[in-house]
């Protein structure tokens, strides 16, 4: 869509919106306003989704804590919630206390609940493959940026990784965060720095322990050219140098 | 070429200005951020802005802080009073991480490339003093099209900058090229029945046939004629060149056509 009707500019509304604009003309906005904080006034519909009892759509007013809609759901285990989707917040334990409102953690609507026996790395780099594959290529730093981000997952998920890829992680956000043409690019990189930061222990857990490793594997590289020749593996290995 | 391009500011009769790191830069009402610095002498890094075209904003390299914000300086408006941050180091290293990504993105191999020293690609690396590509390659397999008898394209060099889609519709009036494909897989386009820039209308005499920053898009039977080492990026630096600014055209000319004598 590149204009609004007739090309003006357009409201578009959602169907939460409208939802509230019916309330309000009903009920005055007198009454919506007494409702939520004082800088976020009214209500807020959630989709709570994930490790809990009962995901559903949940109405609540602005300043709710992050505790009071697990409670509710049925989340009894949970490590984290992801707020706003994919390019959201990912709020650990220990914010749990935290308000849904403007002023403190803004969402769209989206709340994904993660248990205890979730791996926050595994779940960021889904983030980092959907994002990878959500770019639509416009700009370099969303177009580049996410791919790297992503193979740089892979990586650590391949136990090749060591502290040098966590900093390029942290990196390479900044510039798609400074960079980048929308609002996809500048969040791409959320998810894993802020999961990065939070679970740091699981991160590190994949590390290879030493400074530096390619991110191939020389031998299986020139496994091929071997058979041809007929080399045996062990003479192309790094330790002949 | 727009009047805005090259338009002079009166600093009497407008008092319009904003600054750049410090330094105060007049424009004219409707100019961007990058095309009055430009006029101005002041050199932001950019690759798919072309003076001739309308801006795109799609390489970032011009990125800059104005106003503790963000923004592209091609498709940002001059406003007067605006603070802008340029030449910095925390800006200038993005502007490597950039170029570095478009570096690991296809195949660029200077030394054995015609548009070496003609190259804005090459000659941001060298004044950005970016001395490695530091990320992984990505090695992508893409093609070259011989197809056209007059101007080669080879994708391997391509940057997705859309200064030849722009020129053949904006100023050639034709459509050759069109970009498509999401992420990874975007890609160059060759408007014809088969997808060869042989079967396009593309004529050598286009615009489109020369405005590509990078190698991608070359005319044919150059074979080196300028030595490398004496080419436009080789004599001065980028940022030097005010001149080069203002028309960003090298001419090249085909063997054939070059006087035998010379």
């Amino acid at each position: 869509m590149s204009c609004g009707y007739l090309g003006q500019p357009t409201v578009v509304n959602n169907v939460e919106t409208l939802c509230k604009t019916t309330e309000i003309a009903l009920h005055g906005g007198e009454q919506y306003f007494a409702m939520g904080t004082r800088q976020s006034t009214g209500t807020k519909i959630l989709s709570v989704a994930g490790d809990c009892e009962r995901p559903g759509v949940y109405e609540y007013e602005f300043g709710v804590r992050i505790a009071q809609v697990l409670e509710d759901c049925g989340a009894r285990q949970a490590k984290a919630v992801q707020v706003s989707g994919a390019a959201g917040l990912c709020l650990s334990e220990r914010e749990f206390g935290r308000r849904i409102a403007f002023e403190d953690v803004p969402t769209a609507g989206a709340f994904m609940v993660f248990s205890a026996e979730r791996n926050m790395f595994e779940v960021a780099r889904n983030f980092a493959h959907f994002f990878r594959h959500e770019s639509c290529g416009f700009c370099t730093p969303c177009r580049v940026g996410t791919r790297l981000q992503s193979d740089i997952m892979d990586k650590i998920a391949a136990r090749r990784a060591t502290h040098y890829e966590l900093n390029e992680l942290i990196r390479l956000q900044g510039v798609m965060k400074s960079c980048s043409h929308c609002g996809l690019g500048q969040t791409a990189g959320n998810a894993v720095v802020e999961t990065l930061q939070k679970f740091r222990p699981t991160y590190e857990s994949y590390l290879a322990q030493t400074d530096f490793l390619p991110a191939f594997d020389l031998e299986q590289s020139l496994q091929a050219a071997n058979e041809v020749c007929a080399h045996h593996p062990v003479q192309a290995g790094v330790d002949d140098d | 070429m727009t009047d805005l391009d090259t338009a002079e500011p009166d600093p009497q009769a407008n008092p319009n200005s904003f600054s750049i790191d410090g330094r105060r830069i007049a424009f004219i009402p409707g100019q961007s951020i990058l095309q009055a610095a430009l006029n101005a002498g002041v050199f932001i890094p950019h690759l798919c802005y072309h003076p001739a075209l309308q801006p795109h904003g799609s390489c970032k390299l011009c990125t800059v802080v104005v106003n503790g914000r963000n923004a592209s300086a091609c498709t940002l408006r001059a406003m007067p009073g605006l603070e802008v941050e340029s030449d910095s180091p925390a800006v200038n290293e993005r502007r490597r991480v950039l170029l570095q990504m478009l570096f690991v993105e296809g195949n660029h191999f200077c030394p054995g490339c015609e548009k070496s020293g003609n190259c804005e690609l090459q000659a941001l690396a060298y004044q950005l003093e970016m001395v490695s590509p530091h990320f992984r390659h990505a090695f992508p397999q893409r093609t070259v099209d011989a197809s056209h008898p007059d101007v080669w394209l080879d994708l391997n060099r391509c940057i997705l900058c859309a200064q030849c889609v722009r020129a053949s519709r904006d100023l050639d009036g034709k459509q050759v090229f069109s970009l498509a494909g999401r992420g990874e897989q975007a890609t160059l386009l060759v408007n014809s029945p088969s997808g060869k820039l042989g079967d396009s209308t593309l004529s050598i005499d286009d615009a489109a046939a020369h405005v590509c920053p990078v190698g991608a898009i070359l005319p044919k039977r150059v074979g080196y004629a300028r030595p490398i080492g004496q080419r436009q990026f080789d004599v001065q630096t980028i940022d030097q060149q005010t001149a080069y600014w203002q028309h960003k055209s090298i001419p090249i000319v085909p063997l054939a056509k070059q006087d035998p004598e010379s």
